[in-house]
C-alpha cells in the first residue's frame, strides 16, 4: 500500500451548523446509502441490470456540495449518480423506478443506472463516459454567464456543480474546461471525488502529480483539498466556492479525498485493493462521524437518529413499491424522444 | 435582390437569427476577431460582442459539449467548425450528447444546436482537410444532417437549422463559398427535410448533394446530347431523407444514379440503396448505380485528386450506360 496522503483537518465546530440544517445534510447522507444498499439488493434479485456504479462511502461529497446550493442551481454528475440525483432532489422513486427501467424513471426508463436526467431538478445528466459531463456542465455555467452578462438579466446567478473522479482528471475535457472556465470566469464547482481508484487503476499509477488540487494553479483558479469523509468540511468549501461563483468570481477545483466503499460496479470483484486499506477508510465512515458530530454538539439524540434511519429505510422500500409497480415503457413509444417534439 | 456570395448568404442567416432570437449565439475557433475561417461570420463580433461571438480555445471536443451544455440550458448555439474535419475530435459530444442524449434522457432535455463549417474535397488540401464526415455521422440517432449547395438554400436552410429544436449537422463546401446567386431581399426559410427537384426530367434519377449538385448539372447538357431527359434531384436533408420526393422521381424514371463526394464504403448512397430496395424494389427497372469517391484518403497532387472524386464526364457515362443497357 502506498503512503496514505493525509487529509486535510477541518475544526468541525467552525461549522456553526444549526439543528435543521445537520439533520438535513445527515438525512440527506443516509438516504444515499440505505439507497444504494437498496440498489445492490435488487440487483443481486435481478430487478436491476447493466452497469450499476453504487456510491457508497462518498456521501458527504454530494450532499455537503449539492446541499450547498440552490434548487435552481445546475448538477452534472457521471455513472455513478444515483446519490448526486437524490441530492439534487429527484425524488427516490423516480430514480429507483429508473433502474427498474420504468416509465415513470426520471428518464423514462430509457437511460438507466448511468443516465439519470431531471430538467425539473437541473440534474444534467447522468453521463457514462467519463470526462464527456465536464463539458455540458461548462456550457449550463457559460449559459448563466450569458444570460447576466449578455442578455443583461441580473437574476441569472445560477451555478453549477461538475462531479467526476480522479481518473477523470487525466482526460483532456478536464484541462480544457478549467482552461475556459477560468478564461470566461464561468459561476462552475468541479468537484473531483478522489477515491484513489479508476477500476482497477490505482491513482498514483496513472497520475504524475496525485495532488489534483494543484492544477488549478496553472489556469489562475483556486484549488482546494479537502476531506471527503467530512461532509462539514465539504460544505465549509464547497459555500465559499458557491459564493465566489455566484459573485461573479469564477470557478474553483475542489479535491475530495474519498473512498468508495465498494467495488467499482456490481459486477466488480473488487480484488486489487487491500484489505488494510479498505479498513482504515470504513473507519472513516462519513455517516458515523456526522452522527457523533450531531451528538456531541448536542443537535440530536440517539432516538432522533434512529427514527431518521427508519423513515429513509420505508422511503426506500416505499420506492421499489413505486418501481415495481410502475408500467414498462409502452413498445409503441420506442421511437419517441429521438427528435423535439413540438 | 441582390447578388449574394454563399459566405456572405450564410452571414446573413447568422445575422438575421441572432437579431431576432437573443440565445442565438456563435462558438468556435476564430469565429470573433478574425470573422470565421471562411468569413461567414465577418463583423458579427463587433456587433453582437464577446459572448454572443465566443472565440473559444481550440479544444474541439469540449467546446462542442459546452455548446450541448447551453442548449440544454435554452441557449441556442451555432458551433462552427474551423474546418468539419476537425469535428473528428468532438465525435463524442456530437454522437454521445448531442444525438443521443434527449432520447436517453427520456425527453427532459432538447439540444437545439447547428454544428456548422466546410467539408468537402477542395483545392489540394491534403487528406486531413478533404473529409466528408457526413457519412460517418449518418448513423448517429437523434441528428439531422444537412448539405447547402447554394447561396439561395444555404441562407433558407442555415436559418431553418438554427430554428430547429434539434441537432443539426450543417455541412458547407470548401468550394462553393464563392458562388453568387440573386437572393430575395425579403425573408424567407427552407425547410430542412425537403430534397430540391434541380431539373425535372423523365429518364433518370440523379441523386446528389452539395458541391456534386453541379457536377451533375455540367454533366447535364452531355446527357441531353445524348437525347436523354434526367431529373436532378438535390437531396438537401441527408438525414433524415426525403424518400417521398424520392419515391415520386423513381416512380416516373424507374432508374436510379446516385453521386456523392463522400467514400464508397459507407456513404450516403449506399444507405440509400438500401432503403430504395426497400422502398421500391417493384419500381426499378435496373439496379440503382453510385457514383463515389475512391475509397482512400485524399491524395495532395492535383491529378491524383480529381481522380479521387467524381467528375462530370463520369456521369454523363454512367447515365449512358444505364440508359442503353439492356433490361
Ligand atoms: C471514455 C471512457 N473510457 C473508459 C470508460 C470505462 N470506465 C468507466 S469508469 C472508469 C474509471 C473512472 O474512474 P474515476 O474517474 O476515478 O471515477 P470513479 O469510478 O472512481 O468514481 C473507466 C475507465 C468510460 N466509462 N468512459
Ligand atoms: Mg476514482
Amino acid at each position: 500500500m502506498v503512503q496514505e496522503r493525509i487529509l486535510p483537518t477541518f475544526q468541525a465546530t467552525s461549522a456553526k451548523i444549526d439543528k435543521e440544517e445537520g439533520l438535513r445534510l445527515y438525512e440527506d447522507m443516509v438516504l444515499g446509502r440505505y439507497f444504494e444498499d437498496k440498489c445492490a439488493e435488487m440487483y443481486y434479485r435481478g430487478k436491476m441490470f447493466g452497469f450499476v456504479h453504487l456510491y457508497n462511502g462518498q456521501e458527504a461529497v454530494s450532499s455537503g456540495v449539492i446541499k450547498s446550493m440552490r434548487p435552481d442551481d445546475f448538477v452534472c454528475s457521471t455513472y455513478r449518480d444515483h446519490v448526486h440525483a437524490l441530492s439534487a432532489g429527484v425524488p427516490a422513486n423516480a430514480v429507483m423506478a429508473e433502474l427498474f427501467g420504468k416509465e415513470t424513471g426520471c428518464s423514462k426508463g430509457r437511460g438507466g443506472s448511468m443516465h439519470m436526467f431531471s430538467k425539473e431538478h437541473n440534474l444534467l445528466g447522468g453521463f457514462a463516459f467519463i470526462g464527456e459531463g465536464i463539458p455540458v456542465a461548462l456550457g449550463a455555467a457559460f449559459q448563466s454567464r450569458y444570460r447576466r452578462d449578455a442578455l443583461g438579466d441580473a437574476s441569472a446567478d445560477q451555478v453549477t456543480a461538475a462531479f467526476f473522479g480522479d481518473g477523470t482528471t487525466n482526460n483532456g475535457q478536464f484541462f480544457e474546461c478549467l482552461n475556459m472556465a477560468a478564461l470566461w470566469k464561468l459561476p462552475i464547482l468541479f468537484v473531483v471525488e478522489n477515491n484513489k481508484w479508476a477500476i482497477g487503476m490505482a491513482h498514483e499509477r496513472a497520475s504524475s502529480q496525485t495532488e489534483i488540487y494543484r492544477k488549478a494553479s496553472v489556469f489562475g483558479m483556486p484549488g482546494y483539498e479537502v476531506d471527503g469523509m467530512d461532509v462539514l468540511a465539504v460544505r465549509d468549501v464547497a459555500k465559499q466556492a458557491v459564493a465566489r461563483a455566484r459573485a461573479g468570481e469564477g470557478p474553483t477545483l475542489i479535491e475530495c479525498l474519498t473512498y468508495r466503499f465498494r467495488g467499482h460496479s456490481l459486477a466488480d470483484p473488487d480484488e486489487l485493493r487491500s484489505q488494510a486499506e479498505k479498513d482504515e477508510w470504513q473507519a472513516r465512515d462519513p455517516l458515523t462521524r456526522m452522527e457523533a458530530y450531531l451528538i456531541e454538539q448536542n443537535l440530536a439524540d440517539d432516538a432522533e437518529l434512529k427514527a431518521i434511519k427508519k423513515r429513509i429505510e420505508v422511503h426506500v422500500e416505499d420506492a421499489v413499491k413505486f418501481a415495481e409497480s410502475s408500467p414498462e415503457p409502452s413498445p409503441e413509444e420506442l421511437h419517441r424522444y429521438i427528435f423535439a417534439e413540438d | 435582390m441582390a447578388e449574394t456570395l454563399l459566405f456572405n448568404a450564410l452571414r446573413e442567416a447568422v445575422d438575421e437569427e441572432m437579431g431576432r432570437d437573443e440565445t442565438v449565439f456563435v462558438i468556435g475557433e476564430d469565429v470573433g476577431h478574425y470573422g470565421g475561417s471562411y468569413k461567414v461570420t465577418k463583423g458579427l463580433y463587433e456587433k453582437y460582442g464577446p459572448l454572443r461571438v465566443l472565440d473559444t480555445p481550440i479544444a474541439e471536443n469540449s467546446f462542442t459539449g459546452m455548446a450541448v451544455g447551453a442548449a440544454m440550458t435554452g441557449l441556442r448555439p451555432i458551433v462552427e467548425g474551423m474546418n468539419m474535419g476537425f469535428l473528428l475530435l468532438a465525435f463524442n459530444q456530437i454522437a454521445n450528447n448531442a444525438g443521443m442524449l434527449p432520447y436517453t434522457s427520456g425527453g427532459n432535455y432538447h439540444i437545439p444546436m447547428v454544428i456548422r463549417g466546410p467539408g468537402g474535397v477542395g483545392r489540394q488540401l491534403g487528406a486531413e482537410h478533404s473529409q466528408r464526415l457526413e457519412a460517418y455521422f449518418q448513423a448517429v440517432p437523434g441528428l439531422k444532417i444537412v448539405a447547402c449547395s447554394t447561396p439561395y438554400n444555404a441562407k433558407g436552410l442555415l436559418k431553418s437549422a438554427i430554428r430547429d429544436k434539434n441537432p443539426v449537422l450543417f455541412f458547407e463546401h470548401v468550394l462553393l463559398y464563392n458562388l453568387k446567386e440573386d437572393l430575395p431581399s425579403d425573408e424567407y426559410l427552407v425547410p430542412l427535410d425537403k430534397a430540391d427537384v434541380v431539373r425535372p426530367g423523365k429518364d433518370v434519377t440523379i441523386l446528389t448533394y452539395s458541391r456534386m449538385r453541379h457536377h451533375v448539372l455540367q454533366a447535364v447538357k452531355g446527357i441531353e446530347a445524348q437525347g436523354f431527359d434526367p431529373e436532378v434531384i438535390d437531396l438537401i436533408s441527408l438525414k433524415p431523407i426525403d424518400y417521398d420526393t424520392i419515391g415520386e422521381s423513381i416512380r416516373k424514371t424507374h432508374k436510379v444514379i446516385i453521386v456523392e463526394e463522400c467514400m464508397r464504403t459507407g456513404g450516403i448512397a449506399a444507405e440509400i440503396i438500401a432503403s430504395i430496395n426497400d422502398r421500391f424494389f417493384d419500381e426499378l427497372d435496373a439496379p440503382v448505380m453510385r457514383l463515389s469517391s475512391q475509397d482512400i484518403p485524399t491524395p495532395y497532387n492535383g491529378r491524383l485528386e480529381s481522380l479521387t472524386i467524381v467528375q462530370p464526364k463520369q456521369i454523363v457515362e454512367a447515365v449512358e450506360k444505364m440508359m442503353t443497357a439492356r433490361v
